[in-house]
């Protein structure tokens, strides 16, 4: 009996896995003379999306409990809009971060509250969560407003900082050695998902996030606090969203209000890409950290190809989101089958 | 109290609105016994369950719990587990997506020094539950892998291991086939030797006469006795059940009618339901009223709900005045001559937010069809014509169906499908909770239609109103027809019949 460990939600794994190692090998055979193969190519996809990660992270945790936020995206338009703003006031880069991480937990308790205690829909109140994000961002400042040396150094300073690494570099045409390098939103990125990974499996809140999420009314009757346990999920949430939303200004350099338009669902797909279920109780951060690497492999690839629109990565996107639907169901109705 | 007493409830009154659902009932476990607790639906079951969990709070009445000084009051499930009552339900009540073992301890899990969740010993703790109960599983599975027993009885073990002296088994057998129940039993019967005490509700009599020791009936809320099982043979028990009082109102006459004679109206063959009804066969005739007894659950609703195209039928065929015919859904039946007056009138029937008129032509309605609307003079006299037959007491025909009392709505139903002027009225209890003026009132009727020339499939928990309005009844038991009874309608038979079994003891 003990040899029958893989079940359904493995082998979704291992498929999300096993596409983004087929789509990454598809990328470097085809595009390989324009570097692809680098691993810097890599590095760069981890790069560009660290504060995606965090962000995808948080929404696992939200959709374990089948619940959503859609006011992720909104809520980074906001969170670079203040930063842009308030260092551009003079205030100063750690200041600025602990106030973007306080609005963060105040943001998810109030999500939170609503969605746990009043049991309203979480769709709706983070859709109200969304609006009112992004309608503050305009309050803020309706201007782009960019982040540069003279408005930060610190943070300029972080943001331009390469950590380079000791393997994997390469020589370019110039016969010069290139070290490959990640910045300092990829070793965010990933402390959090080793951090959520370890949180979902090792600890009692963990285990009562995918409780809640299989059934709210068995996890209610075996004696769990389910209106915490949401309302700590939305917090944890909006918390990651903060940390990403910094990430994402680490990159961007620069506040706007149509900035991050969209970021929640790529968040989303990247989750249920992953394996997350929106019913619950399915899924885990690996998944979803994989998700978001096919995503990102997808915008490289037709970056890299120059030629093709930038809508492609969308239509591609939608493709794999569908085939996912279709394999999760799959899944479903041969449990059902089996058990019957 | 005496000996071995593990709870004793005492006095038990509860009352909601306009109901009085428990009356000084009184309840006693021992140690180490499987106690069935009986009754009809509405006799006040699931409410005393739900004084003992602290769902519901009692307004009068004491509950002792053996080793706690003084009564014992229950706010909440977590309440009840504290002081050793713990209950499984017909759903299973656990996470399918998480590990058997979690299941069993999720919320109390057993910490590492890093306050991180120790999966090892879990892990183990859960195999030895498991093997100990002889269920042979892998625990750190997901309980989806496993069948509905199993959950059930995973269910049964978490409850076991968090110490509880009461389990609480509510229906747990609906949804088991009969290995599983067996399987179930076993793992009873083991309790009930390590001294638990295993309250058992359910609807199947076999299995209460399979597996308790001890029988509590209630009836209206009433307690009726407390009995041990080889002093209340099957008969006896269906006759506390169900009460054995022939009301005394004016008799009804019917219609003698000669069977061999008047035209089949309904003529099923091997007709059934996969799940519900196993394959029946049964003729109508017309002008016939024909009565379905049974115990609930006992499938005598699904009978008619296969016949009317409720649910569909899985195999079988069904004439209908001579002619087959394949009926895929209930407007189908509708427009063979058939109509149903549902159980559930509240949640199938009325239409709390339209008038009373409205209820009454929604059936004819849709009858002909949504595009060709009744012209209002006449929906007004077909309103009116049948609140003066039924005589149904409303301020006036435009008055919303909610403001009339359950009597009145019944009414109204019923008007809704006379006046589609069908053929077969099904009417599954037609006089459920409404007063005796009104109920016979309506079993009059019935009879009168059945004069008429309609045929009528009359449902009802009351054998003495089948017994006055029935030409002939036909007995469900555990979903299948066991039984036409029509020379020797007496309550006696009939009882007999419903109960089954050992017939000897009569």
């Amino acid at each position: 009996m003990k040899n029958t460990k893989l079940n359904g939600n493995t082998i979704l794994l291992f498929i999300t896995i096993a596409l983004f190692v087929v789509l990454y090998a598809g990328g470097c055979i085809a595009y390989g003379e324009k570097g692809f193969t680098h691993f810097q190519t890599f590095l760069n996809i981890l790069i560009t999306n660290a504060g995606l990660i965090c962000i995808s992270c948080g929404l696992t945790v939200v959709m374990l409990t089948a619940g959503i936020d859609i006011s992720v995206g909104a809520v980074v338009a906001m969170d670079c809009m203040l930063l842009a703003v308030g260092m551009q006031k003079g205030i100063g880069a750690v200041p600025m971060i602990l106030i973007i991480l306080l609005i963060g937990v105040v943001f998810g308790a109030v999500q939170g509250y609503l969605i746990g205690y009043l049991q309203i829909q979480p769709f709706i109140v983070t859709m109200a969560g969304m609006f009112f994000a992004r309608g503050m961002t305009a309050v803020i400042c309706t201007d782009q407003v960019s982040i540069t040396q003279e408005t930060n150094e610190l943070f300029y300073n972080i943001a331009n900082y390469k950590i380079k690494l000791p393997f994997g570099g390469y020589i370019n045409n110039h016969d010069v050695y290139v070290e490959p390098y990640i910045r300092v939103g990829v070793v965010v990125a990933l402390l959090v998902l080793i951090l959520i990974f370890l949180m979902l499996r090792y600890t009692k809140f963990g285990r009562a996030l995918y409780a809640v999420g299989g059934s709210e009314q068995s996890a209610a009757m075996m004696g769990l606090n389910v209106k915490l346990t949401k309302l700590k999920a939305y917090v944890l949430c909006s918390v990651l969203t903060s940390i990403g939303g910094i990430c994402y200004c680490l990159n961007t350099m620069s506040g706007s209000v149509q900035q991050a338009l969209g970021y929640e669902m790529d968040a989303i797909s990247s989750a249920v890409i992953g394996g997350t279920l929106l019913t619950g109780g399915v899924g885990n951060v690996v998944g979803t950290f994989f998700g978001v690497l096919i995503n990102g492999t997808i915008s490289s690839i037709v970056k890299t190809n120059g030629k093709l629109a930038s809508s492609w990565p969308n239509i591609l996107t939608a493709a794999l989101l569908f085939l996912f639907i279709v394999i999760q169901s799959i899944f479903a109705v041969i449990r059902e089958k089996k058990k019957a | 109290m005496e000996n071995n007493v593990v709870l004793t409830a005492r006095g038990i009154t509860m009352t909601f609105p306009g109901v009085k659902a428990l009356d000084n009932v009184d309840f006693t476990l021992r140690k180490g016994e499987i106690h069935a607790l009986m009754g009809e639906n509405g006799a006040g079951k699931s409410t005393l369950i739900k004084c003992l969990t602290g769902i519901n709070d009692f307004e009068a009445g004491e509950i002792h719990i053996d080793g706690i000084e003084g009564p014992v009051r229950n706010h909440s499930t977590r309440d009840a587990q504290n002081v050793g009552i713990s209950t499984v339900y017909q759903e299973v009540n656990l996470c399918p997506n998480l590990s058997v073992a979690e299941n069993l301890f999720i919320g109390r899990e057993p910490l590492t020094k890093l306050h991180t969740v120790d999966r090892a010993s879990y892990n183990k703790r859960s195999q030895k539950i498991m093997d100990d109960l002889g269920i042979e599983i892998d625990v750190t599975q997901n309980l989806e892998n496993y069948s509905l027993a199993i959950q059930q009885m995973v269910a049964i073990a978490r409850a076991v291991d968090m110490d509880c002296k009461v389990l609480i088994l509510d229906e747990p057998t609906s949804s088991l086939d009969d290995e599983e129940v067996e399987k179930l039993f076993v793992l009873m019967r083991r309790l009930r030797e390590q001294g638990v005490g295993i309250v058992f509700v359910t609807h199947f009599l076999e299995q209460v006469y399979a597996v308790c020791d001890r029988i509590t009936v209630l009836r209206n809320g009433t307690f009726v006795g407390e009995y041990p099982i080889a002093e209340l043979p099957r008969v006896k028990l269906v006759a506390a059940m169900m009460g054995k009082d022939l009301n005394d109102l004016d008799a009804i006459e019917k219609e003698q009618i000669d069977l061999d004679k008047s035209e089949v109206v309904i003529d099923a063959s091997s007709l059934t339901h996969a799940g519900t009804v196993k394959p029946f066969d049964l003729k109508i005739h017309k002008g016939e009223v024909i009565g379905v007894g049974g115990l609930l659950g006992s499938g005598r609703s699904e009978l008619a709900r296969v016949i009317y195209g409720a649910d569909k039928a899985s195999s079988g065929n069904l004439k209908v005045k001579g002619k087959e015919v394949k009926i895929n859904q209930p407007i189908d039946a509708m427009n063979l001559g058939m109509g149903m007056l549902p159980d559930d009138r509240k949640a199938e029937g009325i239409i709390g937010d339209l008038s009373i008129r409205e209820n009454i032509i929604l059936a004819v309605q849709a009858k002909r069809g949504m595009m060709k609307p009744i012209p209002m003079k006449k929906q007004e006299e077909l309103a009116d014509y049948y609140i003066d037959l039924l005589s149904i007491k409303c301020p006036s025909r435009e008055a919303k169906i909610n403001q009339l009392s359950g009597g009145n709505q019944q009414k109204v139903i019923l008007a809704r499908w006379l006046a589609t002027d069908a053929d077969f009225l099904i009417l599954d209890e037609p006089t459920r909770g409404i007063d005796v003026g009104t109920k016979s009132e309506i079993q009059k009727l019935v009879v009168d239609l059945a004069k008429e020339g309609k045929s009528i499939m009359f449902i009802s928990s009351e054998i003495s109103e089948m017994l006055r309005t029935c030409n002939r009844m036909v007995i469900m038991r555990d979903g299948e027809k066991v039984e036409e009874l029509d020379k020797d309608l007496t309550q006696e038979s009939v009882m007999a019949a419903i109960a089954g079994g050992d017939k000897a003891h009569e």
